[in-house]
């Protein structure tokens, strides 16, 4: 087995519990060792450089049908920054939707080395599977969005568990799905009606069912199951001024619940971007801040994580499963508009968008989202994101480090918004000087999203028996250094190893990796109503019989990493 | 203004990528112009290899002036992006002529394929010759057209003229062929014959003239009354239309703005 060792670098590492300590890193085949288990290994000398474990990003947009349409109908994200193939490394293209291949390539390049696709709709699980095999070096997870599923509205409103579980553990077979995803939960199923529900307790048209009884539902089916990830949620009211009461509102609904099952994750509810849900006023000329009272909450309760949604002030490409979101966006910058519905389970929407530095709406969203991880009391709950491609592309993670880590890159941005002092009066970001370490960045960005997603156990950390994802960078935090330094040393990491393959050597990518699928495989008792139901839904509604469904076979998943799940007991 | 003159000597086997012909890349060049790359299909070669180039480029770009001769049908990009200077093209040209280009001048002794002017900022395109399909208009995708600079054709222009237009000016001496002005947000275009149809659809703002015929006028313009104006130097009556009415239209002074199609009133 190949050894290498990997010397005298900082590491950072939560789970350890290192904080820049100088330590040695030793891996032998895919996993990390102890530094004595090695015998003869090839030594990466990372003096005075910063060492941690892979990334672990726990919700981005980079595979699945939603995704290619934003690729298909922008055609110029991919002007003038298309790259031959060079090397081992393929032909890339795109900017806010890259290629499968520049996905891969950039997540690597930033130290990333696990990312969880965040919507996939199950009747294209297969077209999803196919995206994530054809990125290279990542290992990833998908998340079929069940918020708006006629079976589980079905299930939920006779208040069975036990059969939404059932149809839980089907689907995720069935879709190689990794967790329970909810996007504004009944709303997307309002839409197919030109409607929306805007509150956790808007009645669901037809289905006589509230978002409030569906968050609850998945959340206990969840734990009833014992899932390796929480129930995930975006919730309802997305973007709109005042919001915040409604996110409020779908925190609560986690209160009273355990977290169950063998992972090791406290919450219950992960609720993702907050960025967007945190907002107050009640039109876009008095909109302002709420993180304050949103952190307030999250820092009390801990069943809980999230993770920030930053805006990170591009051209973007939104793309949500919330599709009467979508539709309000495209009404408000008269850009174009795709939807798409996809049958008895979900919808979507994609629309460009320029998040300005000049647009006062902006600016205070931009605020918000670093309020998010600057209030936090525990970062092992807070993680990064941009909510890729929604609020900013993910290859401005090491920017938003910067802004985390810098009060001085905060205030360059704020000095260089248009409507500073407004801005300034609608957020509480000038009054924060909190400047995050690479310790809690490490926190906010491997640790605690390993952990949340319940994968500690494999990853995100560099302790000995954890996968060899680990990477270096060229960063000596103890040496002068300026706000820019942050942002270009993390994202061009000088080495990476993926399950213990050497994918960046010297800032060059020199192979094309391992890349795993994970999926979650919940054995659950036989349930007779549930097999009835699937096979009754597919004669009367679906397009495409159960064997044209379900994601089977080496085609679709070639290497898979199976978490097993047991609920019979 | 020192002047470079490229004299084709051999034809590409596919199409010549060649968006190294501008002012601004030879004026940059330390090197020999020769040794700039020129691509055929994912080949790349060097622009001596099917140029015979003689004079020396400028220190700037402004002080460069560029001539290409011979059959250029098969060249694409001249004249990409440049922001200064001048281009003469002595012989028809293939597409991307002038794209996202933003000052100086290039003319045209010939006729050029589609997307010249494509996403153009500013200066001056003369073609003294027929124009292909889209010109001035946006890249495919983008709503961000041409924003300014003017844009003259003597002969006849393709169709999908000025899509996404946003500002600047296109003049065609001749005929059109469909799609004027689709989703234009500014700018004006004007056309001395006559055009097909499907003028200004999804038009925001912006003015269209038309000098002759339209076959078929969009049913998203309504007639408002006719108006004596003086266009590109000829004076005459013109048909007002608005529109188009179904899309979105901001207010200035509480009045709605729209799009305006001008249509010369023969007698």
């Amino acid at each position: 087995m190949t050894e290498y060792l990997i010397k005298n670098g900082f590491v950072f590492d939560p789970v350890l519990g290192i904080r820049g300590d100088v330590t040695d890193i030793a891996i032998k085949g895919d996993k990390i060792v102890e530094t004595d288990a090695v015998k003869n290994p090839r030594v990466i000398d990372a003096t005075g450089k910063t060492v941690m474990a892979g990334g672990v990003d726990v919700h981005a947009h980079v595979a699945g049908p939603k995704v290619n349409i934003g690729r298909n109908f922008r055609p110029e994200d991919k002007l003038f920054n298309t790259r031959p193939g060079r090397g081992v490394e393929r032909m890339q293209g795109g900017f806010s939707v890259p290629t499968t291949i520049r996905t891969g390539y950039n997540y690597a390049r930033m130290g990333y080395t696990t990312v969880m696709e965040a919507a996939m709709p199950p009747l294209y699980a297969r077209h999803t599977h196919e995206e994530m095999r054809d990125t290279p070096i990542i290992d990833q997870g998908a998340f079929p969005v069940f918020g708006n599923n006629w079976f589980v509205l079905e299930y939920l409103k006779n208040n069975e568990i036990d059969n939404a579980a059932a149809y839980i553990a089907w689907l995720l077979r069935a879709t190689k799905g990794y967790a329970v995803k909810v996007v504004n939960p009944g709303g997307t199923e309002a839409w197919g009606w030109g409607l929306n529900c805007e509150n956790v307790h808007d009645p669901v048209p037809y289905f006589d069912i509230t978002p409030a009884q569906i968050v609850r539902g998945l959340i206990e089916a969840n734990e009833y199951l014992g899932l390796p990830h929480s129930m995930h949620i975006h919730a309802n009211n997305l973007g709109n001024p005042g919001n915040y009461t409604t996110t409020l509102d779908t925190f609560k609904l986690s209160e009273g619940v355990k977290p169950r099952g063998r992972f090791g994750r406290d919450q219950v509810m992960h609720h993702t971007h907050v960025q967007f849900h945190s907002y107050g006023g009640d039109s876009w000329g008095n909109m302002d801040s709420k993180a304050d009272k949103i952190m307030d909450y999250v820092n009390s309760h801990d069943n809980i994580t999230i993770d920030m949604g930053q805006v990170t002030l591009d051209e973007t490409t939104t793309m949500t499963a919330d599709g009467p979101f979508e539709h309000h966006l495209t009404e408000l910058n008269h850009l174009k508009w795709a939807n798409a519905d996809v049958e008895l389970e979900t919808a979507a929407g994609v629309v460009p968008y320029v998040y300005s530095p000049n647009i006062k709406v902006c600016a205070i969203q931009w605020c918000i989202g670093l309020e998010l991880a600057l209030l936090a009391k525990d970062p092992m709950r807070v993680f990064m994101t941009t909510d890729h491609p929604n609020a900013g592309p993910f290859i401005r993670y090491p920017r938003i480090m910067k802004w985390l880590m810098s009060q001085e890159a905060r205030e360059q941005q704020l000095d260089a918004f248009k409507h500073k002092d407004k801005v300034i009066d609608a957020t509480h970001i000038a009054g924060i000087d909190r400047e995050l370490d690479l310790y809690e960045i490490a926190q906010m960005t491997r640790a605690g999203s390993a952990k949340a997603l319940g994968i500690s156990d494999i990853c995100g950390g560099l302790a000995p028996g954890l996968t060899a994802d680990v990477a270096v960078f060229d960063f000596n935090p103890n040496e002068p250094y300026v706000p820019d330094d942050i942002e270009k040393a993390f994202g061009d990491a000088e080495h990476l190893f993926k399950t213990g393959v050497h994918v960046i050597n010297g800032h060059e990518i020199v192979s094309n990796g391992n890349k795993r699928t994970l999926w979650v495989n919940a054995r659950v008792h036989e349930n007779p109503q549930v097999v009835r139901d699937v096979k009754e839904k597919f004669l009367r509604y679906y397009t495409v019989t159960l064997n044209n469904y379900e994601v089977h076979g080496h085609h679709y998943v070639p290497n898979p990493y199976v978490i097993e799940v047991d609920a019979t007991q | 203004m020192e002047t470079v003159t490229l004299t084709i000597i051999k034809q590409p086997e596919l199409y010549l990528e060649a968006d190294c012909i501008s002012p601004d890349v030879f004026a940059e060049t330390t090197g020999e112009i020769a040794d700039l790359p020129v691509y055929v299909g994912r080949e790349q070669h060097r622009l001596g290899d099917f140029f015979e180039i003689s004079g020396r480029a400028g220190t700037t770009p402004a002080g460069t002036k560029i001539i290409v001769k011979g059959d250029l049908s098969r060249v694409k990009y001249i004249g990409m992006k440049m922001t200064a200077g001048e281009v003469v093209i002595d012989g028809n040209a293939d597409m991307y002529v002038g794209a996202w280009m933003q000052g100086g001048k290039i003319t045209v002794n010939g006729d050029v394929d589609a997307f010249a002017g494509t996403g153009m900022k500013g200066g001056e395109l003369r073609i003294n010759g027929n124009a292909g399909n889209y010109l001035g208009s946006a890249y495919r995708g983008d709503w961000r057209g041409m924003t300014g600079g003017r844009i003259v054709v003597t002969g006849d222009a393709g169709s999908d003229l000025g899509t996404f237009m946003n500002g600047g000016e296109i003049v065609v001496g001749g005929n059109v062929d469909v799609h004027v002005a689709t989703h234009a947000e500014g700018g004006t275009i004007i056309i001395k014959g006559d055009a097909k149809s499907r003028l200004g659809g999804q038009m925001v703002e912006g003015e269209i003239y038309v000098f002759g015929d339209i076959d078929v006028m969009m049913p998203g313009f309504a007639y408002r009354k006719d108006v004596d104006l003086e266009v590109d130097g000829a004076k005459g009556r013109f048909a007002l239309y608005e529109g188009d009415l179904g899309e979105r239209h901001r207010k200035r002074k509480g009045q709605m703005i729209y799009g305006k199609l001008y249509q010369l009133v023969r007698p």
